[in-house]
């Protein structure tokens, strides 16, 4: 039993930088925006977030600043699609680039050095509980930031007025743009909150999951994130299942492994991209029930004028 | 007549002081060396070290050469691009420092009969392509015997990159040695298939760990895993670079890899036109490999032991593949009084007894 609450922490640890990625996707994309660049801004967040750390010996500080540094690379990438209309595929790519080798840059008088990992908040009694307490009330305030995060973004979503206006955006920007709603404006905040988020996934990793820098250590999550996205057909719900589903599987993997069991450790490696695809072959075979949920403008540049 | 007649020295004249000043050129410009590496030069790893012998080579000779690295490139068809535009624009001499850089070198090397290639850990060599790699395996067995005596589990967790000769290699050494200390304890590996993901192989160490591991081992580049055997309190040896400070509680060693003085003395073969095809694979003895300081931890007995294998290793009188060695079905591969020869060790696909699981193939 303490072996299995050992794996569901180690579950939990591989899962949370993909719900804060994930997330601010998905809030992105509902606008309507495509944001290829997850990856990027995580290593930029996480290269921020170990810097300040351990210069100002604050992990706050550090996951603000990860946060910040996120955002304001979305703010780039939302400067070139959104007002000088740049291809937003191309430029997610560019942007990816542009964070493996910036944050390699800023990092590299931070390669080998050790850092505190960010306290785990034990609640006195309830963290000493057998099973439960390790379990569910003794992590950092990142993995209780993430969980929370989905509550709030589904209330956002489909309670709060302003979410309902960015989803009526991401549906159609030109309808939206008629009916007086601030299609630009909005667009910049949901791709900066893709940011944000992407780079709290990335302090996660550089703070809490393995705390040290190292160049290019989101190792292709960013890109996971974005898979999710779509495997979660857009609900913030599935998302969270999804991000735990993709971390499990990368932690069960190991263990299979670890108790000698005959499976190529490679197919399971690629369980979740196959399951990813064939979320994909269902949203295409069956349009008009999932396509309900993906935002018909997602990608589409918006002229304000036409 | 007269005219065309110094006209035509002019040119002359004119066309040898050109290739006079070519002539010089020549001389003057500095050797180019490059570095194709598989993964970071951040890596604090396997890369770092690497590019600490480029830098070694940067100071061994100042303004006589220019060396160039490309970090990060996959193995595979990438690498061959990278390979290709290094020889093209002007490099000399060319390490490519990953097993999966083999083929595409070979590949480049006889478009570019002129440029020396140095390939680590590879088996295949060509008129200008050389091998190069370190008895990783002796300091394994060292790590082994280490392990063995602080166990008490009797589970040695070792991850996995790929399952190449080199990497089964070190798990078979450590094997060996392991259990001729502790003949009960057993190694259980998890390959990543990746030679860099540090929240990869921090998972694969910590699954070890739930799994009863209390020594951790890795052929992986990153220090993720000291780190979570540190978290955990458990033991943990390095890889390639000292990693102490990851985990100074649980590091008990590491294995150093030190390619300076390799670096340095193939890049003067070139400079002074002694360069030739060889296949160099040098261990403790030659200093190619060293070992990090040994944890405070260890006891005074176990120390001893270690730093006498590490003696009869440099002095030849110890082997780590010393038979006799049974596969794991328990069939007979080297008989007593023999030792594995350095042929089936290049291409080892089997593993020893007291490995756990199957080798995937």
């Amino acid at each position: 039993m303490e072996t299995l609450t050992a794996v569901l922490i180690t579950v939990i640890g591989a899962a949370t930088p993909l719900v804060f990625a994930a997330t601010g996707e998905l809030v992105a994309e509902k606008s309507g925006v495509l944001n290829l660049g997850v990856e990027g801004m995580m290593l930029l967040g996480a290269v921020a977030a170990f810097a300040v750390a351990l210069t100002t010996g604050s992990a706050t500080l550090g996951i603000l600043a990860g946060a910040a540094a996120g955002a304001a690379l979305a703010l780039v990438f939302a400067l070139l699609t959104l007002t000088l209309l740049a291809n937003q595929v191309a430029s997610g790519l560019a942007l990816t680039i542009f964070g493996i080798g910036v944050s390699a840059l800023i990092g590299r008088s931070f390669v080998g050095v050790p850092l505190q990992r960010l306290p785990q908040l034990d609640l006195p009694g309830i963290s000493d509980l057998p099973i439960l307490g390790p379990l569910l009330f003794s992590h950092d305030a990142l993995v209780y930031l993430s969980i929370l995060a989905i509550p709030a973004t589904i209330w956002f979503l489909e309670r709060s007025r302003a979410g309902l206006i960015l989803r009526a955006i991401g549906e159609n920007h030109q309808a939206a743009h008629a009916l007086g709603h601030a299609v630009i404006k909005v667009r910049y905040l949901a791709v900066m909150f893709g940011g944000a988020m992407a780079g709290l996934g990335g302090a996660y990793l550089s703070l809490a999951y393995t705390p040290m820098w190292a160049e290019n250590m989101t190792a292709g999550r960013g890109w996971i994130a974005l898979a999710l996205v779509v495997f979660a057909t857009w609900r913030p719900g599935r998302l969270l299942l999804g991000a735990y589903l993709f971390g499990g599987i990368t932690v069960a993997q190991l263990h299979i492994q670890g108790f000698g069991f005959d499976i190529p450790s490679q197919f399971l490696s690629m369980l979740p991209y196959l399951a990813t695809i064939a979320v994909l072959v269902a949203i295409s075979a069956d349009g008009a029930r999932a396509r309900l949920n993906a935002p018909a403008s997602l990608g589409r540049i918006f002229y304000p004028e036409a | 007549m007269k005219t065309s007649f110094i006209k035509r020295g002019a040119i002359w004249l004119g066309a040898a002081a050109v290739s006079a000043a070519m002539t010089t050129a020549a001389w003057a410009e500095p050797l180019k060396v490059g570095f194709v590496y598989v993964g970071p030069v951040g890596d604090h790893g396997w890369t770092y070290r690497h590019d600490q012998g480029r830098k070694a080579i940067d100071k061994a000779f100042g303004d006589k050469v220019k060396t160039t690295l490309v970090e990060s490139v996959k193995e595979g068809a990438d690498s061959e691009r990278v390979i290709r535009q290094l020889a093209a624009s002007g490099h000399k001499l060319i390490f490519t420092t990953s097993f999966g850089f083999m083929n595409p070198t070979l590949k480049v090397a006889k478009s570019f009969p002129n440029v020396r290639f140095e390939h680590a850990t590879g088996y295949k060599q060509a008129k200008n392509v050389s091998t190069y790699a370190a008895r990783f395996y002796q300091g394994r067995h060292i790590a082994g015997l280490i392990a063995g005596k602080m166990t008490k589990s009797n589970v040695i967790g070792y991850i996995g990159s790929f399952p190449i000769p080199e990497v089964v290699r070190g798990i078979n050494a450590t094997t060996l040695a392991l259990q001729k200390v502790n003949p009960k304890a057993t190694v259980k590996v998890v390959w990543v298939n990746t030679w860099y993901d540090p929240g990869k192989e921090g998972a694969a160490a910590k699954a070890l760990i739930d799994q009863g591991a209390d020594v951790i081992m890795q052929h992986t580049d990153s220090p993720a895993a000291i780190q979570a055997a540190q978290e955990r309190g458990v033991w943990a040896v390095g890889q390639a670079s000292d990693m102490t400070h990851f985990g100074p509680k649980s590091h008990l060693t590491a294995i150093i890899d030190v390619w300076d003085n390799y670096y340095v003395a193939r890049t003067k073969a070139v400079m002074d036109g002694s360069w030739k095809s060889d296949d160099t694979w040098d261990g403790l003895k030659q200093g190619m490999l060293q070992m990090a300081p040994y944890n405070a931890a260890i006891p005074a007995d176990v120390l001893a032991m270690a730093k006498k294998a590490q003696a009869n290793i440099i002095a030849g009188t110890v082997h780590p593949f010393a038979g006799p060695i049974k596969d794991q079905m328990g069939k007979e591969k080297v008989p007593a009084g023999k030792n594995l020869d350095d042929g089936s060790l290049l291409s080892m696909n089997w593993y020893v007894q007291g490995v756990q699981g199957k080798l995937p193939k």
